[in-house]
């Protein structure tokens, strides 16, 4: 393989991958406070509808990210709405924000198919990292959300491993309770965590319609909210291990694609069933090290009950 | 005014069957606002979906024929929700189901219907049962999350029958469509008099049967229940929760694959692309509305199967058939989050401005 091609397949390994990490960062942060939010992919389908919807109609591409903010945040406040005041099943009201999101982004994108983005998010050089010879390319050719995701990550994994509102956050994950009796409010922290998972979530949709594709399509993120609640496991809840994995992923998807290019003879459908095959496989070969034991937050998916404590 | 939330000391019968009565009310008010917002009139909407759906022998027909498929799959997921095995593998084991029975009358094409539809109905079952013997097993054996690994299987499953029917089972006579050759008359369902509605109806009616018996009825029933219910209660009854896991993952996946089977043979009459419009995830709805009871499943199938039916015809007024899922999703939402009056009370503890009696 030349090495041009080995780059353009790691650069384009990044771009897949960063809507992948967005989303898994925002399962991340609301498992860590012990909700288990499995409507990844409803949020991210309504992220990139209403991005997409909000940067035609301003005509700018920023205010497509903010709206794609909002409104995951906002479906992500239904489900921290059920999950935490209603006490409902975890499972089922994730299953039902897939559903309804996948329903209401095809209901509302539906006019909307097939238009062009005014402004998309294009790729910007940064300075003197983007000529390193060979990783340049690959990490420092890309659009402006790469980069801010290269700051999110340790801003992230600082915030959960060193700081006191950090250590509060695993806490509310691993034991509410005892983080109620510190004096700090599980109910209203849980709700504030949900809500901006959900914001980064509407953001993984968003880069997809308004940098890597930049298009709005039905279903068009195709399970990567799955891959990405899975993403988290694999990644033991560590942000660090969440950017590896998603640029894996995203590096199974840009090699089917190049090899499709390349004219190799596997047929196509093959090629397409690469990142889900692999998904299992990686969950598969985490739990076989693990032992089927993982360092899941303690109080995952299980509501809190002031009176039951 | 004041209130509170006061457990439950048994589950309440009204509740359980208000909630998802009010729920549904509720979830089309909800969806009306997005209909509005979007220049609509979500009421005169309804009332079209609901006339297109009912009001006619065709509608009501049509209905029943989408109720079918959700009927079995919800039956399918019933039985592994009900021991906590979360299955939403249901997409990808209907169209594997519906990829085995194609393989009958395409290697076989002459057998006699006696002989064909068994076969295509086994074929079938065993191909949907074994793709969910997958997250069995991973399951079993190292804990993967089943949620996970049956939904990446969805795709992949959707994948293998695409690969087969644009690639080696296309129809050489098709004009290159991607759909295989049409079935033989052998291979097809009979239908109830000149209606679309086929025998997979019987299927259901069949398979409902069986869980009333075995829910009922069976120890094996009551194991499954207890394991459901507490892991650790059936280990220390001695129960074999392994060997349960794998018959209930394989059964649900083999229903759902009969739902594949059913609707190749008696509906699209060959394999092709979108043979379902995501009835594996609406059966999800399905099963939880219906609380995972077989008989409620029938009805609550075909309530919904007006949703679909409905939401396919206002796309002659221009309206996305999406509404479907979308109103279906809702309903969903409300459900799950009105379930908390089945276990607890709303007790008013006292009116504005006065002090709660009990503070």
């Amino acid at each position: 393989m030349s090495e041009q091609l080995l780059i353009s397949i790691l650069a384009a390994a990044v771009t897949a991958g960063t809507p992948i990490l967005y989303a898994a960062l925002g399962e991340l942060i609301t498992e860590r406070a012990g909700i288990l939010n499995l409507g990844v992919e409803g949020v991210m389908l309504i992220g990139a509808v209403s991005g997409f919807i909000a940067a035609i109609a301003t005509g700018n591409s920023w205010w497509g990210l903010a709206a794609a903010m909002l409104a995951g945040g906002a479906v992500a406040f239904i489900h921290a709405l059920l999950c935490i005041s209603l006490r409902a099943n975890q499972i089922v009201s994730g299953l039902a924000l897939t559903l309804f999101g996948t329903g209401l982004s095809g209901y509302l994108g539906k006019a909307f198919i097939g238009m062009p983005v005014p402004q998309p998010f294009r790729d910007q050089p940064l300075g003197l990292l983007a000529k390193i010879p060979f990783l340049g390319p690959i990490f420092f050719h890309h659009d402006v959300l790469v980069y801010a995701s290269y700051l999110l990550v340790p801003a992230l994994s600082f915030f959960i491993y060193h700081t006191r509102p950090g250590l509060i956050l695993r806490a509310l994950g691993e034991n509410p309770a005892a983080v109620d009796a510190l004096g700090s409010k599980v109910f209203l922290l849980r709700y504030i965590y949900v809500i901006l998972g959900g914001m980064l979530c509407g953001i993984g949709g968003a880069y997809l319609s308004l940098a890597y594709s930049p298009c709005w399509l039905e279903n068009m993120t195709a399970g990567r909210g799955w891959i990405a609640v899975a993403l988290v496991i694999f990644a033991l809840w560590n942000p660090w291990r969440a950017l590896v994995g998603s640029y894996l992923f995203g590096g199974i998807d840009a090699l089917g694609f190049n090899l499709q290019l390349l004219g190799v003879a596997v047929p196509v459908f093959f090629l397409n069933m690469m990142p889900y095959l692999f998904t299992i496989l990686v969950l598969t070969l985490v739990m076989v090290r693990k032992g089927g034991r993982l360092a899941t937050p303690g109080a995952l998916g299980l509501p809190y009950n002031r009176e039951e404590r | 005014m004041q209130f509170r939330l006061e457990k439950r000391l048994t589950h309440s019968p009204v509740m359980a069957m208000a909630v998802p009565a009010v729920a549904t009310v509720l979830a089309l008010l909800f969806c009306a606002v997005f209909l509005a917002l979007t220049g609509r009139q979500p009421f005169e909407l309804y009332a079209v979906m609901l006339t297109g759906a009912l009001g006619s022998s065709y509608g009501l027909s049509e209905t029943v024929v989408k109720a079918i498929p959700l009927m079995l799959c919800g039956l399918g997921i019933s039985i592994a929700f009900r021991m906590q095995l979360w299955n939403i593998g249901a997409e990808g084991q209907f169209y594997l189901g519906a990829f085995g029975a194609t393989w009958v009358p395409l290697t076989f094409p002459t057998l006699p219907a006696v002989v064909m539809l068994p076969a295509m109905v086994i074929c079938g079952m065993a191909a949907g049962g074994l793709w969910a013997l997958v997250p069995a097993f991973l399951r079993i054996k190292w804990q993967v999350n089943e949620i996970i690994t049956t939904l990446m299987l969805n795709y992949v499953g959707i994948l293998w029958v695409y690969y087969f029917v644009y690639g080696p089972w296309r129809d050489p006579k098709g004009f290159n469509f991607p759909l295989t050759a049409p079935f033989p008359a052998a291979a097809m369902l009979p239908t109830l008099g000149s209606s679309r509605i086929h025998i997979g109806l019987l299927f259901a009616f069949v398979i409902v049967i069986l869980f009333v018996v075995i829910f009922r009825n069976s120890r094996w029933g009551y194991e499954i229940k207890v394991i459901g219910a507490s892991e650790r209660a059936a280990r220390y009854a001695g129960m074999n929760i392994k060997r349960n896991m794998y018959i209930v993952m394989i059964m649900s996946g083999a229903i759902c694959g009969l739902a594949g089977m059913a609707e190749v043979s008696g509906i699209a009459g060959r394999l092709q692309p979108s043979l379902s419009p995501g009835y594996g995830y609406t059966a999800i709805i399905v099963a939880w509305l219906a609380k995972l009871n077989p008989v409620a499943i029938v009805f609550v199938a075909l309530l919904f199967g007006v949703l679909q039916v409905g939401g396919y015809l206002v796309q002659t007024y221009g309206v996305p058939a999406s509404i479907a899922a979308m109103i279906q999703g809702a309903i969903l939402f409300f459900v799950v989050g009105g379930e908390i009056l089945t276990q607890y009370r709303i007790v008013i503890t006292g009116l504005k401005g006065a002090e709660p009696a009990d503070e």
